[in-house]
């Protein structure tokens, strides 16, 4: 039994198995515990009572409950890749071999040199972030903060990536109940028998709630419930599975805990459901209140409830000489537990005038003493309580005793668990008799069909008895007691806890009220109440009850702090799931993709897609390895993946006066077989899109659209078919996927395609800016005869299934002509040889077609195109603009990208005037010198002028103003 | 616990013609020219091979053995000639997995919010697993999924993952 440790009773624990001894480590402390106990029953049971420092002051803490509203029990669990900060003791299941360190001491948990705020507490009040150290004003950036900062805080943020694995899942029931207590159980029974497919929630590893450690016959009553709900079909029953929060439409976020205590089982760790539930029952209990007198911080002060757990649940003794203070009947149940534990009861100190419930009685004739209308005025001791001393509840706090005890079971009464009834709108009225919110049934929360969604049963819904259910007898009313004893002096109140994770006092509170903080919100922030990870779970009520009190109203008038998922944390792996390492972010992959990453290109990302940037070769830089694919295009032959532009198909009897209205130019006009640029402007007449539209047939267009464009542009089209001209008779497909194409450029690209055979591709047979329909290599294709390079060029579009077999006969045929595969950046830079704009580099979401002198683009014997309108508004119209220009760099220098050209004088903001800006610069490996396009303030008008472009630092470079068209301004390469 | 949740099969030789036109003018036709009825809003039709599934109010896609695009390709534009109809082969277009076995329901279960138990037994559902667009279908014991062939990779990572073994969905 000593394996077990020192504080271990001899006997009992209804959910401990003593046959199975377990070691951990604490600290530096190799100890045991048994099989079923969690952390923090383990520590105790061996003696190990402060498991943490308190946030602000650094005080000793031990665990205040044994649940999910632990404050104080934060520990760091697991080591390296497996290591989580904040983890609460109370819940987290005991592991052989489990490594648990404290947090937020230095040098360790027994001496903590923190401590030192403590003295300081009175330099430490409510925001004293806002008092104290504002002044001097740089002190709070270079000292104040850094230091509060280190000594502030709880855990540490891991280092690693977490090693565990996570996934999520949907589920579709018609009820779920949450909380797997003897109400939720009822409940689900209840509703399951009438053919409901119901899934119970059960945040425990185990069944029953309170009720089996309440009541004698608690464990045989939900034995019974579990064996009927068992034997139904349409119900699931999910432990380990805490519900953290319940949105609109009956949206309730789940999280199951899969192998949280079996980490060594190769399984995700913890599962995320994402449940749409017809309707929900929150049978989720009630949290025990903490009572506020001095010292009520020192470790071992506990809730009642949570003593009586430790003993009966885990056979673990809190004290060996226990004090009971309380304001109900319920805390007697815990001195009950502690006697037939064979532990001793120094006394029972009730706040009540006059207690005289059944099981007062049963205490008295158990020779228990029963101190009525008394109260706690402060507590002896340290690292563990000492003493007790005693008072009239009534008065001032003069002590008439002092008690020896290691112990102190308080309890101030209960709150309803209602978070998930309130996260998603349900309202609450405050229960003058048990001193607590409960739901409000007239204010539900409500579903799609208005009514109400969330229906809560139980101690949720303030049946803290649940008689009908346990058989409990009626107990005598509890007396609401927020201060302890009723007139404390100010100094007591500085030791009385509210907030025992973020150290905050009812003299805070008191002080925020003095200061004129009204709203239960405002003041919440100002003292950080409830604002730590456990959301102020045992800390709420009586932090608004104290506000009422200094605003001297009453408790509704005050209000809650809005309550907000999730109920318990979240670790970001749950929410993650699988969306990590390949599966972070879906890539979208060309059909040669494979054969770029078999050539070791360098990709760029472009959407989704991956595009190869250029192909380097061994020992080349990528610099060099662009200079080379731009010259093997203009001196050779090349070929680019366009697999990723847009194709979008429009068809119809409307599709030509359809296509009139989406581009700028006329596309009605084009004829069969004839390829044409075109210009996409939105409703404001800015330039969205670009590209090559063919007309396939009397009644079909293809639109390329950019590759960034496909969704978007298909998108946009149908915005308009569908929501404005929905009675013209046009179809529209997005066909990007259908198609591998691959752009074959150079002035050898029509001898190298000849080489492959099927189709007539001489000048006669297919000009410049047409296409053709044949077989290349035996591939069924569509050749465009289309260039964004200035050179001769072919788009071939095959089947995507037989892409990669074109490219590689491409590759074959046109070995000696040293055809070369060539990436987006040789792609990028002989298009700004040419001067030809790209979407997103020319354009940002203010550039108008005018604005690149694309005038030629724009059709004037159009009503109307999409843009027209707003491009008539006076700013569009006027020559104020910033207009496309190129660029030549003074001194062979090349420009910096996006950089500015500076104009004389300075802004309203003291800022350097602009005239202009850098949207393409490359160095040019066809012309051995830098080229830059710009839009420069009346550009066109202004060539020879010289710019300056402010660059880091004191670093400038000049610039002329130039043709935009670098190379081959006759355009004679494009035709061979 | 080796066990994987479902079988995870890419299904070769699949064919795909996108169908666009107004269904309650043209469907007749369509129907003929295929020998399968149009399917019902959110339902697929079955023929032999070939499984006729409704995408949208104005929008049908044919899934048949890829040898039999060609001739189904002609049926229709014979039928629908001069009528205002798309119709396209994209039979490239898209990829498509079986999920089989007594668990496949689970795998799609942890990947689309769609309610795969309340779909009808010819039901297809559009919906989204994980971060791609997707559509769901049951066949052979189980479910066919197809989803884009850009992210076809994506989606068979996505679907071996979530069957993982010993990740079955039944309570603990």
């Amino acid at each position: 039994m000593t394996d077990a440790g020192p504080f271990r009773l001899a006997a009992g624990g209804r959910l401990i198995d003593r046959a199975y001894p377990l070691s951990f480590r604490f600290d530096d402390r190799e100890l045991r515990g048994v099989r079923g106990d969690t952390l923090a029953s383990a520590l105790l049971a061996n003696g190990q009572l402060v498991m943490g420092r308190s946030f602000k002051y650094h005080r000793p803490r031990g665990p205040l409950a044994a649940g999910v509203e632990e404050p104080n029990a934060l520990l760091g669990l697991g080591e390296g890749a497996y290591f989580e900060p904040n983890q609460r003791a109370t819940t987290t299941r005991l592991v052989a071999g489990m490594v648990a360190t404290s947090q937020n001491c230095w040098p360790g948990l027994g001496f903590d040199l923190g401590a030192v705020n403590g003295w300081l507490s009175r330099f430490l009040p409510a925001g004293f972030y806002y008092k104290t150290f504002i002044h001097p004003r740089p002190f709070w950036k270079h000292l104040f903060e850094p230091l509060i900062r280190r000594s502030a805080g709880l855990g540490k943020a891991p280092t690693e990536g977490d090693g565990d694995r996570y996934e999520q899942a949907y589920d579709h029931v018609d009820l779920v109940v949450v909380g797997g207590g003897v109400a939720g159980l009822a409940a689900a029974l209840d509703q399951a028998r009438q053919g409901k497919s119901v899934t119970v929630l059960e945040q425990a590893p185990h069944w029953g709630g309170r009720t089996p450690t309440d009541h004698p016959d608690g464990q045989a009553r939900i034995d019974g419930l579990l064996r009927d709900l068992k034997a139904l079909p349409n119900v699931r029953l999910r432990r380990n599975c805490m519900a953290t929060g319940l949105y609109d439409h009956g949206y309730l976020i789940a999280r199951e805990g899969l192998a949280d205590h079996e980490p060594s089982a190769g399984l995700p760790r913890q599962r995320l459901w994402r449940i749409r539930a017809g309707h929900v029952v929150t049978a989720t209990g009630a949290l025990e209140r903490p009572l506020s007198f001095a010292g009520n911080d020192v470790p071992g002060v506990m809730l009642a409830s949570a003593v009586r757990d430790y003993i009966v649940d885990y056979g673990v003794a809190p004290g060996r000489r226990i004090l009971v203070v309380t304001n109900n009947d319920d805390a007697y149940r815990s001195a009950l537990a502690a006697l037939d534990a064979g532990l001793e009861v120094a006394a029972v100190v009730d706040a009540r005038m006059n207690p005289t419930g059944a099981l007062v009685e049963t205490l008295k004739r158990r020779g228990v003493r029963i101190l009525p209308a008394s109260a706690i005025a402060g507590i002896r001791g340290g690292h563990r309580i000492e003493a007790v001393k005693l008072c009239s509840y009534v008065g001032a706090g003069r002590v008439f005793e002092t008690l020896a005890v290691d112990c102190v079971a308080m309890s101030g009464g209960w709150s309803p668990v209602v978070h998930l009834w309130s996260h998603c709108g349900g309202k609450l009225n405050w229960d003058q008799q048990g001193a607590m919110f409960i739901p409000d049934p007239a204010r539900p929360p409500t579903g799609a069909d208005g009514a109400a969604m969330v229906t809560p049963v139980g101690a949720a819904a303030g049946d803290l008895l649940v008689a009908k259910a346990t058989g409990a007898a009626a107990e005598q009313a509890l007396m609401p007691v927020w201060v302890m004893p009723m007139n404390a002096s100010r100094g007591m109140k500085a030791k009385m806890w509210l907030d025992f994770q973020n150290d905050v006092k009812l003299s805070d509170v008191e002080l925020a009220a003095q200061e004129g903080y009204e709203s239960v919100e405002h003041t919440k922030r100002y003292t950080t109440l409830g604002m730590a990870t456990d959301q102020g779970k045992v800390s709420n009520i009586n932090g608004l009850a104290a506000l009422s009190a200094a605003l001297k109203q009453p408790i509704p008038q005050t209000g809650t702090t809005t309550f907000r998922p999730p109920y318990t944390p979240l670790t970001f792996g749950t929410i993650a799931a699988e969306a990590r390492g390949d599966l972070f972010q879906p890539l979208r992959k060309t059909p040669l993709h494979g054969w770029h990453e078999a050539r070791g290109a360098h990709w760029e990302p472009v959407g989704h897609w991956r595009r190869p940037y250029c192909y380097p070769q061994p020992g080349e830089s990528h610099a060099e390895a662009v200079a080379r694919e731009v010259r093997a295009v203009r001196g050779g032959v090349g070929t680019l993946d366009a697999s990723t532009l847009g194709k979008i198909i429009v068809k119809g009897p409307d599709a030509g006066r359809f296509l009139d209205m989406i581009y700028t130019g006329m596309m009605s006009t084009l004829p069969v077989g004839k390829c044409r640029y075109g210009l996409i402007c939105n409703e404001n007449g800015f330039l969205i899109d670009d590209g090559v539209a063919a007309r396939l047939a009397e009644d079909t267009w293809l639109v390329h659209t950019t590759t960034g464009g496909a969704e978007r542009i298909h998108a946009h089209l149908e915005d308009w078919l569908q929501c404005e001209w929905w009675d013209w008779q046009v179809w529209t497909a997005n066909v990007t996927e259908q198609w591998a194409q691959i752009a074959v450029v150079g002035s050898q690209a029509r001898n190298l395609l000849e080489r492959l055979g099927g189709m007539d591709l001489s000048s006669d047979a297919l000009p410049f800016m047409g296409w053709a329909e044949g077989t290349i290599a035996g591939i069924p294709a569509r050749v465009y005869r289309i260039s964004f390079s200035g050179e001769l060029s072919f788009e071939i579009a095959v089947p995507a299934g037989r892409g990669l077999e074109l490219w590689e006969r491409l590759h074959e045929a046109g070995a000696d002509l040293g055809v070369t595969a060539y990436g987006t950046e040789a792609m990028h830079v002989m298009r700004a040889e040419k001067g030809f704009i790209m979407i997103g580099d020319e354009t940002d979401g203010t550039v108008i077609p005018q604005d690149l002198g694309l005038g030629w683009a724009i059709s004037r014997k159009k009503p109307d195109y999409i843009g027209k309108r707003a491009q008539d508004r006076s700013f569009m119209a006027a020559p104020e603009r910033w207009q496309l220009v190129g660029l030549e760099s003074t001194d062979g220098r090349v420009l910096p990208d996006g950089a500015y050209a500076v104009a004389p004088g300075v802004n309203g903001n003291g800022q350097r005037n602009m005239q202009g800006r850098v949207t393409s610069t490359y160095l040019s490996p066809t012309l051995d010198r830098p080229i830059a396009m710009g839009l420069v303030l009346r550009g066109p008008e202004r060539m020879g002028e010289i710019l300056e472009f402010p660059g880091d630092g004191a670093v400038s470079y000049r610039a002329r103003i130039v043709d935009p068209v670098f190379y081959d301004k006759e355009g004679v390469r494009t035709h061979g | 616990m080796a066990e994987a949740l479902a079988r995870i099969t890419e299904i070769s030789g699949l064919g795909m013609i996108q169908i666009r036109a107004v269904l309650s003018e043209t469907g007749p036709d369509i129907a003929q020219a295929l020998g399968i009825p149009i399917p019902e809003r959110t339902g697929t039709s079955l023929a032999g091979a070939r499984r006729l599934c409704w995408m949208s109010p104005d929008e049908l896609l044919l899934v048949l053995p890829r040898d039999q695009v060609a001739p189904a390709l002609a049926a229709l534009a014979a039928s629908l000639a001069g009528r205002h109809a798309l119709v396209l082969d994209v039979s490239d277009m898209r990829v498509g997995f079986l999920v089989q076995g007594p668990s496949a329901g689970q795998v799609l279960a942890k990947l689309t919010p769609a309610n795969l138990s309340a779909m009808p037994q010819d039901g297809m559902l559009r919906s989204r697993a994980a971060q791609v667009a997707c559509a769901i279908w049951r066949q052979d014991e189980g479910f066919a999924i197809i989803g884009f062939r850009s992210v076809a990779d994506y989606l068979r990572a996505l679907l071996v993952n979530a069957a993982s073994a010993g990740t079955s969905l039944d309570p603990r």
